[in-house]
C-alpha cells in the first residue's frame, strides 16, 4: 500500500499548474493555436517532440504538442476533435489553462547533424514538428539540404502559411501537396508520399523525421527505405490515447512501449511491426 | 546542346537503361514545351504519345459533368506521365493539362511499340519501368482514398 507520503507525491505529479492564455489566433477552420504563461511565474524546460497535458477546466485533459515558444511562453496548436479539444480551442486572452509537463522524448535532432534532412508531415502533424524546423532554422549550417514535404487534405486545411514562406526563406526546401483539390489551386495533388519520391537527398546521411495520421507515416517510412534510408534513421511521433502521461494507466501502452514515456517520438525499426498490426 | 539519348538517359524514368535501349529509344522522340493552361492531352483523343517530365508542373483531371475538372494529382519534373499508348484502344481516360512552363520529351507511343515488339528485351524494361510508375500511382490513389487526415489526424 502506498504511504501517505508516496500518495502525496502521485497527486502533486497529476496536480495541473495554471497558466494564462496570452494570445489565442486561428491557424485554420478547425485549427488554433494558444499562447500560455504561467499564472505563477514558471517556466517549462520543453524540447521539440515533446507534449503537455493540456486542461479545459472542468471539462477534460488531452495531450497536445509543443508547437513552438520558449520556456516562459508556450504554444500549442489545437485541432478541434471532440470535446476537450474544442474547449481549449475555444479559450480567449485572459483565461486559464491547466498544464501538466513536459512528458516524453524528444525529436533526436543532434543525431542529424553535419547530414540531409527529410521532414514529413501531414495535417496538424506540423505543429509539433514545426519547433523542430525552427531550431532547424537558427542553426541552418549544422544541417546539408533540408526538406520539408507537407500534405495536407485541401488548400483550406493548410496551416502555418505564413511559417512555410519564412521557412523557404532560410534555405528548407518546402515541398506542399493536398489530397484533394479544385482547378483554382495551383499546387501539387496528391498524397505526401509523392513528395517523398520527388524530394533530393543522400540517403547515406539523411535522417527523416514524420509526424501525421499512423498510414501516412508508415507509407512515407516505407517510401524513405525504398529510397535507401536505413531504418534507424527514420523517428516518428506516435499519438495514442492518454491519460495520465506518467507510465501509470496504461492506456497508451502500444505493444511493450508506453508512448506517454518511451514515446511519442520513436525510432521506426521499434514501431514498424506494432504498426502492421491489425486492431493494435 | 545534350542529344536527346542523353536527355532521356539523364531522365530518371530511363535511369539504369542500357544505352543501346536509350539511343533506340529517342529515336522516337522530339522535344516539346507548353504553355500555363496548355492541354498535353485530353480525354477521348487518339492517345499516340507519351511524355517524360523535364520542367514544371502537369495537373490531371478528369471533367466531371456539371462539376468542371476535378484534379486527381499532379505530376512534374523527374515523372513520365501517360500510359493509354500502351494498350488498346490508345485512347485518353483524362487529361493533362499545363499549370506553368513545362518541358517535356514527348514520345511517339506507335514508334516505340514497334520497337518494343520487334525487341522483347527492350519491351520488358519499358514495361518494368512503366509497371513500376503504375504501382506507385495506385498506391497513391488507394492512400488518397483513406482520406486520412478526414477524422483522424
Ligand atoms: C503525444 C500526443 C501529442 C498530441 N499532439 C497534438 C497536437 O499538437 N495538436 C492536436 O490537435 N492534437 C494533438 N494530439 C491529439 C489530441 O490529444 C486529441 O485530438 C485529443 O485527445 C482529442 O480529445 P477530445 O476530447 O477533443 O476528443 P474525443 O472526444 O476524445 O474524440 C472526439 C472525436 O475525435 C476523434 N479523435 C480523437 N483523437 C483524435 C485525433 N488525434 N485526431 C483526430 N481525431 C481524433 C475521436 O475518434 C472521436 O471521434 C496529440 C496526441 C498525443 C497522444
Amino acid at each position: 500500500m502506498a504511504t501517505v507520503a508516496e500518495a502525496a507525491t502521485r497527486n502533486a505529479a497529476l496536480l495541473p499548474r495554471p497558466w494564462r492564455v496570452v494570445a489565442a489566433s486561428r491557424e485554420s477552420h478547425d485549427v488554433v493555436t494558444l499562447e500560455l504563461e504561467s499564472a505563477a511565474g514558471e517556466t517549462s524546460a520543453w524540447q521539440p517532440g515533446q507534449f503537455n497535458m493540456l486542461y479545459a477546466f472542468g471539462i477534460g485533459e488531452v495531450p497536445i504538442s509543443f508547437s513552438g515558444g520558449d520556456p516562459r511562453r508556450l504554444r500549442h496548436s489545437i485541432r478541434e476533435v471532440g470535446t476537450v479539444s474544442r474547449a481549449l480551442a475555444g479559450l480567449v486572452p485572459g483565461t486559464l489553462a491547466g498544464v501538466r509537463g513536459p512528458y516524453g522524448s524528444a525529436w533526436p535532432l543532434d543525431a542529424a547533424r553535419g547530414g540531409d534532412v527529410v521532414i514529413a508531415a501531414g495535417g496538424i502533424g506540423l505543429a509539433p514538428l514545426k519547433p523542430l524546423v525552427e531550431r532547424i532554422c537558427a542553426e541552418r549550417n549544422d544541417f546539408g539540404s533540408v526538406s520539408l514535404l507537407y500534405g495536407a487534405r485541401t488548400p483550406v486545411d493548410r496551416l502555418f502559411g505564413a511559417c512555410l514562406a519564412d521557412w523557404r526563406a532560410q534555405g528548407i526546401d518546402v515541398a506542399e501537396t493536398v489530397d484533394h483539390a479544385d482547378a483554382g489551386w495551383t499546387g501539387q495533388v496528391g498524397v505526401v508520399t509523392t513528395l517523398v519520391r520527388r524530394a533530393r537527398f543522400d540517403p547515406a546521411t539523411t535522417r527523416a523525421f514524420l509526424c501525421g495520421p499512423e498510414i501516412m507515416m508508415r507509407f512515407t517510412a516505407l517510401e524513405l527505405e525504398r529510397a535507401g534510408l536505413a531504418p534507424t534513421a527514420i523517428a516518428l511521433s506516435m499519438e495514442r490515447n492518454m491519460q495520465c502521461a506518467l507510465g501509470w494507466c496504461g492506456h497508451c501502452q502500444l505493444g511493450p512501449w508506453f508512448v506517454c514515456l518511451d514515446g511519442p517520438v520513436f525510432d521506426w525499426p521499434r514501431m514498424r511491426e506494432l504498426m502492421m498490426v491489425r486492431g493494435l | 546542346m545534350k542529344t536527346l539519348d542523353v536527355v532521356i538517359a539523364e531522365h530518371p524514368f530511363f535511369s539504369g537503361f542500357d544505352p543501346a535501349h536509350t539511343a533506340l529509344i529517342a529515336g522516337c522522340g522530339r522535344i516539346a514545351a507548353y504553355q500555363p493552361g496548355e492541354f498535353l492531352f485530353q480525354a477521348g483523343l487518339p492517345a499516340d504519345d507519351f511524355f517524360l517530365l523535364r520542367r514544371g508542373t502537369v495537373a490531371l483531371e478528369l471533367e466531371v459533368p456539371g462539376r468542371g475538372p476535378f484534379r486527381f494529382g499532379t505530376a512534374t519534373a523527374g515523372e513520365v506521365i501517360g500510359w493509354s499508348w500502351l494498350f488498346p484502344p490508345y485512347e485518353w481516360q483524362f487529361d493533362a493539362r499545363a499549370i506553368d512552363a513545362v518541358g517535356v520529351v514527348r514520345f511517339d507511343g506507335a514508334c516505340l511499340r514497334g520497337k518494343c515488339e520487334a525487341d522483347p528485351v527492350l519491351g520488358y524494361a519499358v514495361m518494368k519501368a512503366f509497371a513500376g510508375v503504375l504501382v506507385d500511382r495506385f498506391i497513391d490513389t488507394r492512400l488518397q482514398l483513406v482520406d486520412v487526415y478526414g477524422h483522424r489526424g
